[in-house]
């Protein structure tokens, strides 16, 4: 990682001061390193890592907290001082926006903005692609002005959320376990994986799992998974209570750990999951695919927000620290973790031609692939679970999304869990 | 002299629990909590044949944890106070029961899961004797594994209230019993159990508070498929729904309070104490 140190972070913070309304760069620069921006968000991207190389390159102190789901949502939405950046996902920005404790950030300010992946501005990721249903990030992206409160649809050049991570989710199965090859969501309910099977517990994400098993079921067509009526949700949830009735499942998981010790020890062998649990699996040395399935992905994306509370020098560091997110140091790193970045052409930079090759194009590592930490990924000769970054997140058919009627199907989520 | 006390109990526990009961009365949206006089939380906890059922199910945990957490404490407390004669030995034996006291709840629960599990030491040790072909999956993520995990929790506030009361009952009472002729048998029923009774008393209303209000313990060793009233809290909770929240919990506040007032209503605490 010789490149990182190289980058000239002075100069760029220096010109970015420049452009900035907010006035005297140079007590800024001297008063930077005083300064201490508190970042909380879910475990995926809240790593020590970051703010190491923050303090390093930038000089002032980024503190982590990393929550759950939930958590991240309640403390957004009722705790607006405990935190300067909020770390969020896009369906948790659609529900914690409206009670202004976040602010509209200045694309203008973001150097690399132009770079940003088309799904999170025109919400396609080439000019040819349908767009996904559920919350889709560019439908909660941008709102009107410095201080809007509505979602606006277009590329205002005031963001909600400036993204940084994102990927597309499927099941994760133990091949050793199941013996044969598994291509669609059904599999989840089909009774040969009876007590063996699980889903996650997050009420918002376990609801689009479910109608993508419902549909590919061939049982119902959702006009839009990401939004459905009450009617929809009773017949979703139905489904899948007579499931748990039958015995279906062994468990639920709500944390990432309960997720990688449940396939791990081999009480599941079919299961929702998220990429890092099946390298977190794999790095225990027990055989975990990333399965890709035929009726797609059910993806996700996360981004940085701003408190609304946030003003003066410290919403200049903010600023720089966004920049620097994009600059393609943490994007690299999340990448070779399986994410993906927001600014892929500036996190190739910070990855070696064989992890952007097995990572991003989907080729076979020429090589071993290692995680941040070391563990090996995969050897020489294997490819990725799904392929290229255009085929998996060109395969995506839902985002994880917030209902008009989520109200209701908390309350039924409610009912299954005590079914 | 009571003063310091009353503000201190005022402060921490009367006040909070008249904000619970102010704010079940309020509505939430998604995203704020509206201040209002709304019956609306208790007509949908109470029309909602969920909390019916997961009433019920607290109250099953309840009674089958207090059943186990009884007769074991009892035995154990039976056991030190007449079996043990020298001071010294109880001591050091009292003090091995609270041994697994020395490390977190949460970490004496979770210890269990790989234990039980499909492929855990519990399963395989069975099928290396032969006594079964496959593994048991009902030993990890069900009503099993949640009351195991109780009973293990929660013997040790059973024994030590019985201890304590056994330990202060007279020792002539039970020479007396024998000399009138008493069998071993007829002395426990006439003599220590009725002496017991307020140490039986207090051991009971702990383990029961405890297993009511319990939510992690169900959640892991039940794999989360099971709920009971705690977990229907935490779920409103992290939903941000803190009206529907507090209602529930003023159920429950109620429902323990009427079970500790029929409990109070077999023995008089203050007056055996």
């Amino acid at each position: 990682m010789t490149k990182v140190s190289r980058r000239n972070v002075l100069k760029g913070g220096a010109a970015f001061a420049a452009g900035t309304t907010l006035g005297a760069p140079m007590i800024w620069a001297q008063n930077i390193k005083d300064v201490t921006l508190r970042q909380f968000g879910t475990g995926v991207s809240n790593l020590n890592d970051v703010a190491n190389k923050v303090k390093e390159d930038l000089g002032f102190t980024l503190e982590m907290t990393a929550l759950d789901s939930d958590s991240v949502t309640q403390r957004a939405a009722t705790q607006p001082n405990s935190f300067d950046i909020a770390d969020i996902e896009y369906w948790i920005c659609k529900k914690v926006w409206p009670t202004g404790n976040l602010q509209a950030m200045d694309t203008s300010k973001i150097k690399n903005y132009d770079k940003i992946v088309g799904i999170f501005r025109d919400g396609k990721l080439t000019p040819t692609s349908t767009i996904a249903q559920g919350t889709a990030p560019h439908t909660v992206g941008f709102v009107e002005g410095p201080g809007g409160k509505e979602f606006v649809d277009n590329e205002s050049g005031w963001m909600t959320l400036i993204p940084t991570i994102y990927n597309a989710d499927t099941l994760g199965i133990r091949p050793d376990l199941i013996g044969r090859p598994i291509s669609n969501w059904s599999e989840l309910l089909n009774p040969e994986f009876k007590g063996k099977a699980s889903i996650l517990d997050i009420s918002s994400i376990g609801i689009m799992d479910m109608a993508m098993v419902v549909e590919s079921m061939g049982e119902y067509k959702y006009p839009d998974k990401g939004n459905m009526t009450k009617e929809e949700i009773d017949l979703t949830i139905g489904i899948f209570t007579e499931a748990k009735k039958n015995g279906q499942f062994r468990a639920f998981w709500k944390s990432f750990d309960e997720s990688v010790n449940l396939m791990a020890s081999g009480e599941v062998v079919i299961q929702s999951m998220w990429s890092p649990a099946i390298t977190a699996v794999k790095s225990k040395g027990v055989p975990c695919v990333y399965q890709p399935l035929e009726e797609g992905y059910r993806s996700w994306g996360g981004g940085i927000g701003l408190s609304a509370a946030l003003t003066g020098l410290e919403r200049d560091a903010a600023y720089e620290y966004i920049n620097w997110y994009l600059d393609g140091w943490v994007g690299g790193y999340l990448m070779r973790q399986g994410y993906y970045s927001a600014v892929p052409e500036t996190s190739k930079n910070f990855m070696s031609e064989n992890e952007w090759g097995y990572w991003f194009e989907g080729k076979e590592a020429t090589d071993t692939i290692t995680s941040p930490t070391g563990d090996a990924l995969a050897q020489a000769g294997e490819t990725r679970d799904g392929g290229s970054f255009e085929e998996r997140m060109g395969a995506v058919a839902c985002w994880n999304a917030v209902m008009d009627e989520n109200q209701y199907m908390v309350r039924k989520w409610n009912e299954f869990i005590a079914a | 002299m009571a003063l310091p006390i009353m503000a201190v109990l005022v402060f921490f526990l009367v006040l909070p629990i008249l904000m619970i009961v102010t704010v079940s009365f309020w509505q939430a949206t998604e995203f704020s909590i509206i201040p209002a006089f709304d019956l609306e939380n208790y007509e949908f906890l109470f029309g909602s044949n969920v909390t019916y059922r997961v009433f019920f199910n607290t109250f099953k945990y309840a009674f089958i944890t207090w059943v186990f957490t009884l007769s074991i404490g009892f035995t154990v407390a039976y056991f030190l106070a007449f079996h043990v004669r020298s001071l010294t030995w109880q001591i050091v034996l009292f003090l091995l029961c609270t041994i697994p006291f020395w490390t977190s709840n949460i970490i004496r629960m979770i210890s269990w899961i790989p234990f039980l599990g499909r492929n855990g030491i519990a399963n395989s040790t069975l099928i290396s004797w032969g006594v079964i072909d496959e593994p048991l999956d009902w030993l990890l993520f069900s009503d099993f594994a949640v009351i195991l995990a109780f009973v293990h929790l929660y013997t040790l506030f059973m024994v030590v209230p019985i201890f304590n009361t056994m330990m202060r009952i007279d020792k002539s009472l039970i020479e007396a019993a024998r000399d009138a002729g008493a069998s071993g048998t007829q002395i426990l029923w006439n003599v220590i159990i009725p002496l017991t009774k307020p140490g039986i008393m207090i051991g009971t209303i702990f383990v029961v508070t405890l297993v009511m209000g319990d939510f992690i313990t169900v959640r892991f060793m039940s794999g989360s498929q099971s709920a009971n009233v705690g977990r229907l809290i935490s779920n409103d909770i992290a939903l941000l729904a803190y009206p529907s929240a507090s209602a529930t919990a003023v159920v429950l506040l109620l429902t323990v309070l009427i079970v500790i007032g029929i409990l109070l209503r077999f023995v008089d605490i203050r007056k055996e104490l």
